[in-house]
């Protein structure tokens, strides 16, 4: 790509009427709405995860601060997914996960506002919040995933999820299913689903029953786990994890493919699917996953009423003009991983910046992911993928010579804390 | 980065010139292992200010297998040798400093989920 300067006239003129006309609609009682407009305009971001913080700092950076951002999470705190699973298994605390957001935010000029969006209208340009409102130039939908209740409707509440935790976004629902796998009597049984693909975190699953596998064997080593997959086999990883399983936790793990959950007692934690029928002493339903709720606000959410469809060049929703969606919610044969997500938020990030200034996107994007799993306190194995821009597909697709570990090591488990060292310091600072 | 990261240029008589920017994203990907910019928080090497020519000859050798990895071969084979030298181009050229990291901190009571 050649390198184009935005001193055109026809572009400048483009700026300053797409700027005019965003700061005219501004009607948010956030105090920064005062602030004077950025040259290049103003993109919102939803989601403070690792996909929307990622694009916040690496606009501000790659615009040389002419572009203003703005995040709206309603959550004061960062809580990572990746190691989550280490709550449960015991070798880290939910709060060796959790960040604030101070930094990224001085750092780079990044604006924040903790609300919970109510509304996004994209033909007014504008988001809703339960407390104000704020108009954008673009807007980038980075909410992660939301999860679906048609099929399991009793296991929705807050109350029940007390009992029967997802723990598949990380908090204190995480805390809870440690708690409750250290008040289960020896012997007990731990059983646990896996939602049909596409989900957060392609191995997490099976990561999450070598972290439970971990606790039990040194602490409670008469206790069983059932793993009901609502896939026909291991989703990632498999001939790893199969082996990690046989080797570690040898008679531990009952492995049950194609067993979809279809019903969830909760006074007596039994779970019925359509072929059995299993009863738990703790129990750990993760229920179907969707795009997030702001993403389906927006009616994004066109693949299968789940997923949202973008053009991998910008992360541009194809339903609406100037509505990026990156992370979870992106529906792409990509896993949802943070990595992923980090690295979508740069592709979106830089397209935004070319598109803002007049430019036209990176028409061959190119980047990497990488899965860590940790099989026990110390040992982590990965899969590791190059993705490129397929022009004819119009899709990203794995580049040759990506694969998985030979086998789980505690080198690999020093990396994978290096991993989360340097992505959390990417994102977070 | 922190002066890159502030806004330097305050109004619209002054030009934003959007560079290249092709492969500072690509390197921009393997920020998640080795560091925004290639500043390593970790074990991870760091790749800022490393020579061109080792830069390239490491990644070569992941590609063939003549130096062992626990990783790279995965991601230096998804690579091809214009990509490899751009890349070794781009973090000879970033400065070496210290990486940040974020102070972690007590969930709070109240965060949902
Ligand atoms: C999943 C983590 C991960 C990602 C992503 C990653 N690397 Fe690495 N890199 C490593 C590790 C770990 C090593 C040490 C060798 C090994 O065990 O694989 C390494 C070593 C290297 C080295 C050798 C450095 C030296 O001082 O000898 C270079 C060069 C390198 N990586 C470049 C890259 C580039 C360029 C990218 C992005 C395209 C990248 N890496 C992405 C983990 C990663």
């Amino acid at each position: 790509m050649t390198t184009k300067s935005v001193n055109n006239p026809m572009n400048r003129r483009q700026f300053i009427q797409t700027a005019s006309a965003a700061g005219a609609l501004l009607l948010s009682q956030y105090s920064f709405a005062l602030a004077s407009k950025s040259p290049l305009g103003r993109v919102v971001i939803i989601g403070g995860g690792y996909a929307g913080t990622t694009a916040a700092k690496y606009i501000r950076m790659w615009s040389l601060g002419n572009i203003e951002t703005v995040v709206i999470e309603k959550s004061s705190q960062f809580v990572s997914c990746p190691l989550s699973n280490l709550v449960l298994g015991g070798s880290k605390s939910i709060d060796d996960l959790t960040f604030g957001y101070d930094l990224v935010k001085k750092n780079h000029g990044v604006k924040w506002v903790n609300d919970e969006v109510t509304s996004v209208d994209t033909s007014a340009k504008k988001v809703t919040m339960k407390r104000g409102e704020i108009t954008y130039d673009r807007l980038i939908i980075a909410p992660g995933i939301d999860f679906i209740y048609e099929t399991l409707p009793n296991i929705q509440s807050a109350e029940v999820q007390q009992q029967v935790p997802h723990a598949w976004k990380a908090g204190w629902q995480t805390v809870n299913l440690r708690k409750q796998l250290e008040a289960m009597p020896d012997g007990g049984v731990f059983v646990m689903n896996v939602p049909k693909a596409p989900y957060r975190c392609p191995p997490g699953p099976y990561e999450r029953v070598c972290q439970v596998a971990s606790y039990l064997k040194t602490n409670k080593s008469n206790s069983k786990i059932i793993v009901l997959d609502a896939n026909p086999e291991i989703v990632s990883k498999k001939g790893l994890f199969t082996k990690v399983w046989a080797d570690m936790y040898t008679g531990m793990i009952d492995y049950r493919p194609n067993n979809v959950v279809v019903e969830v007692d909760i006074a007596t934690k039994t779970v019925r699917t359509d072929f059995e029928t299993v009863t738990a002493n703790v129990l750990n339903i993760i229920p179907p996953q969707r795009a997030g709720k702001p993403a389906q606000m927006a009616g994004l959410n066109n693949i299968d009423k789940r997923w949202c469809e973008v053009d991998f060049l910008t992360y541009e929703s194809k339903l609406s003009p100037n509505v990026h969606v990156i992370g979870d919610s992106v529906s792409a044969a990509l896993p949802k991983s943070a990595h992923m997500a980090n690295s979508q938020a740069r592709v979106c990030a830089n397209a935004i910046v070319a598109l803002m200034s007049g430019q036209a996107p990176d028409a061959t994007p190119v980047f990497a992911n990488t899965c860590y799993s940790y099989v026990n306190d110390k040992q982590a194995m990965h899969v590791a993928n190059v993705y490129r821009y397929d022009e004819a597909k119009k899709i990203m697709v794995s580049a040759e010579g990506g694969g998985v570990s030979a086998s789980p090591s505690e080198q690999e488990g020093q990396y994978a804390s290096a991993w989360a060292a340097n992505i959390w310091s990417d994102v977070l600072t | 980065m922190t002066s890159a990261g502030l806004p330097i240029i305050g109004n619209a008589t002054e030009v934003f010139v959007y560079p290249d920017s092709h492969i500072r994203t690509l390197a921009s990907s393997c920020a998640a292992c080795h560091g925004s910019n290639g500043n390593s928080a970790g074990i991870t090497p760091t790749l800022a200010g490393l020579e061109p020519g080792y830069f390239s000859a490491q990644m070569l050798a992941f590609k063939d297998g003549s130096r062992p990895a626990t990783v790279m071969h995965h991601h230096a084979k998804g690579l091809n040798a214009d990509e490899i030298n751009q890349l070794a181009t781009y973090f000879s050229q970033q400065k070496r400093v210290a990486n940040t990291a974020p102070t972690p901190q007590k969930l709070k009571v109240g965060h949902d989920n």
